[in-house]
């Protein structure tokens, strides 16, 4: 769950144990890093503390350009901090290691494999014992997993946006990694291919259990899909706030209609008008963020 | 393929079907891919004939396409001899230079560094006009006329595939590199899985001007060197002999074997690359 991060944090904070599951699988302490631009240091992260149990979902929501995207890349290991530790399954993030599957907004396929090659990617570098017969039934599994049967053999230019993601959630999951690290992956999609997608992530999520963290700018998906909602402040970037979303597991989209789902939203929107410096930190008395009703963490499977 | 309106009937529908194999071969032959292009060089021989009957052009202003059949039947062996040697020196220029063009290509699209510090030096390279460098090629290596030939080929063509091959590769997103990186994958699997297969399309792009490009370096060197070889050598007797058409039977097979090599970088590209083609649905 997350931690306060050096007095940073204004909503509630929780720090609950499960029992049976490792409790911190991704632990990012007070996490610090700046790039080097030609108008000198541009400090992006500034003590950021996350920590997502095993099986865990985490939405990270924030306004624009204020770091999310390093934070995925820190777990990943393609970079590391300035100042601070990221853990991942009790080791020490330092380089990039195998047991992360990423997807990005862009689907990035390789245009000359098929769908299927494409897939099979990951397994090519992480799994080379596999044997390719194993290696092609694990992705076609998949592939049938999101809706993609029959597809297999299609070159990415002949599939729908909506495919093409489908196809590389495929690809970030074909190693059975650890974690999934999702950088806006429904992004650049319409509402009703990226509301399919939602529900397709439940459906694999109970198959292909996953620790997952996923960047966003949709509230509505972030409190559908997530356990628990993290918003970060304008760059550089704290933990501002944490929701955690009570109906954990697979839901439906009537969830988003209901009274405690415009409440969750209500709040969220609230904390990132905060973070744009639009709204007073202080939220009016009617607008207390107390955690929904049945906010108490529950089993997901 | 591409839809053909005009072709088939009733008739040819009903055979077809029995010969899909036949079916095929003749519909290509009868394919807009194919009577297009042909129809164009009939159209193109014709009004040049036209054009010097109507003037009443002499051969020695402008040959007409019908002084040709005559040319070529009086020197068809040295047409064979000379046309090797023009094409086999032209590939081997090629050959090198896309050898050469993919490493600076690879070099300056990895580092930056070598990106900035090469950059001025090749553009520099490229504008100097290669008939400037004929010259002073034929005089340091005289008599080295294999050599020479291929020197120049491979100096007039190996700059679009350097360019080309750099762009490829400092263009490539973030985000492929990522997938494979994120992985734990070295820089030499995402040269191999990534950074070569997403290139190909550029570097075919260049390779057909390259191709082209080829052509005159070579036929630049058989014409200033003395005693030289290939078509461009026979183009530059049938100057000294003030035989005309025999200058444009030379033209005409330069172009030719330019179409022929062209064609070939076309059915590589198709192989290789051939997943960058858009279907036209």
């Amino acid at each position: 769950m997350i931690e306060s991060g050096h007095g940073s944090s204004r909503g509630p904070v929780s720090s609950q144990r499960r029992g049976g599951r490792v409790d911190k699988l991704i632990d990012i302490k007070n996490v610090r890093h700046a790039y080097q631009t030609q108008d000198g240091r541009l400090p992006v992260l500034d003590g950021l503390d996350i920590s997502v149990p095993e099986g865990g979902f985490v939405a990270v929501v924030g306004p624009s350009g204020c770091g999310k995207s390093t934070l995925t890349k820190l777990i990943a290991g393609l970079m590391k901090p300035d100042e601070g530790e990221v853990w991942l399954h009790g080791k020490r993030v330092t380089s990039p290691r195998s047991t992360v599957g990423m997807a990005f907004q862009n689907p990035v396929m390789l245009e000359w494999r098929t769908i299927l090659k494409n897939v099979m990617l990951p397994l090519e570098i992480v799994a080379s014992k596999m044997s390719r017969r194993e290696q092609e039934e694990r992705a076609r599994y998949l592939l049938a997993l999101v809706g993609l049967e029959g597809f297999e053999d299609k070159r990415p230019s002949e599939l729908s946006g909506g495919m093409r993601q489908r196809a590389s959630l495929c690809r970030a999951l074909v190693h059975q990694p650890d974690v999934l690290i999702l950088d806006e992956p429904f992004g650049a999609l319409d509402a009703f291919t990226r509301e399919d997608l939602w529900q397709t992530m439940h459906q694999v999520k109970a198959k292909e259990p996953f620790t997952c963290v996923l960047i966003t700018h949709d509230l509505r998906e972030s409190i559908f899909l997530a356990d628990q909602v993290v918003v970060l402040s304008q760059r550089p970037a704290r933990t501002q706030y944490v929701l955690d979303v009570p109906d954990t597991g697979p839901r439906d989209l009537d969830h988003l209609y209901t009274p405690e789902a415009a409440e969750m939203l209500n709040i969220l929107r609230h904390q990132i008008e905060v973070a744009q410096g639009r709204a007073p930190a202080q939220p009016e008395a009617d607008e207390v963020p107390e955690p929904p009703p049945g906010s108490t963490a529950q089993g997901m499977v | 393929m591409t839809p053909m309106a005009y072709v088939p009937t009733p008739l040819t529908s009903a055979k077809d079907a029995a010969a899909p194999h036949a079916r095929s071969v003749a519909s290509f032959l009868t394919s807009r891919a194919v009577v297009a292009p042909l129809a164009a060089v009939v159209v193109f021989l014709v009004l040049w004939e036209l054009l010097v009957r109507v003037n009443g052009w002499p051969d020695y202003v402008m040959a007409s396409p019908s002084d040709l059949p005559p040319a070529y039947a009086d020197y068809w062996s040295l047409f064979l001899v000379m046309g090797w040697q023009t094409l086999w020196r032209t590939v081997v220029g090629l050959v090198l230079a896309v050898i050469v063009g993919v490493l600076i290509g690879m070099v300056m699209g990895f580092s930056r560094v070598m990106r900035e510090a090469l950059y001025p030096l090749l553009v520099g390279f490229n504008a100097i006009p290669k008939a400037t460098v004929v010259p002073i090629v034929a005089l340091m290596f005289v008599g080295a006329h294999d050599f020479n030939t291929v020197l120049i080929a491979f100096m007039i063509s190996f700059f679009p595939i350097a360019v080309s091959v750099s762009i490829g590769l400092s263009t490539l997103e973030p985000e492929y590199r990522d997938i494979l990186r994120s992985l734990g994958a070295s820089q030499t699997t995402i040269f191999w899985k990534i950074a070569l297969p997403k290139t190909l399309p550029e570097f075919f792009g260049a390779l057909k001007v390259a191709v082209t490009l080829a052509f005159i370096g070579t036929n630049l060197m058989e014409i200033v060197s003395p005693h030289g070889r290939g078509l461009g050598a026979l183009f530059d007797s049938g100057k000294t002999n003030s035989d005309y058409p025999l200058m444009f039977a030379v033209l005409i097979a330069l172009a030719f074997l330019g179409i022929v090599l062209y064609y070939v970088v076309v059915a590589l590209e198709k192989i290789f690359a051939g997943w960058a083609e858009r279907s036209p649905t």
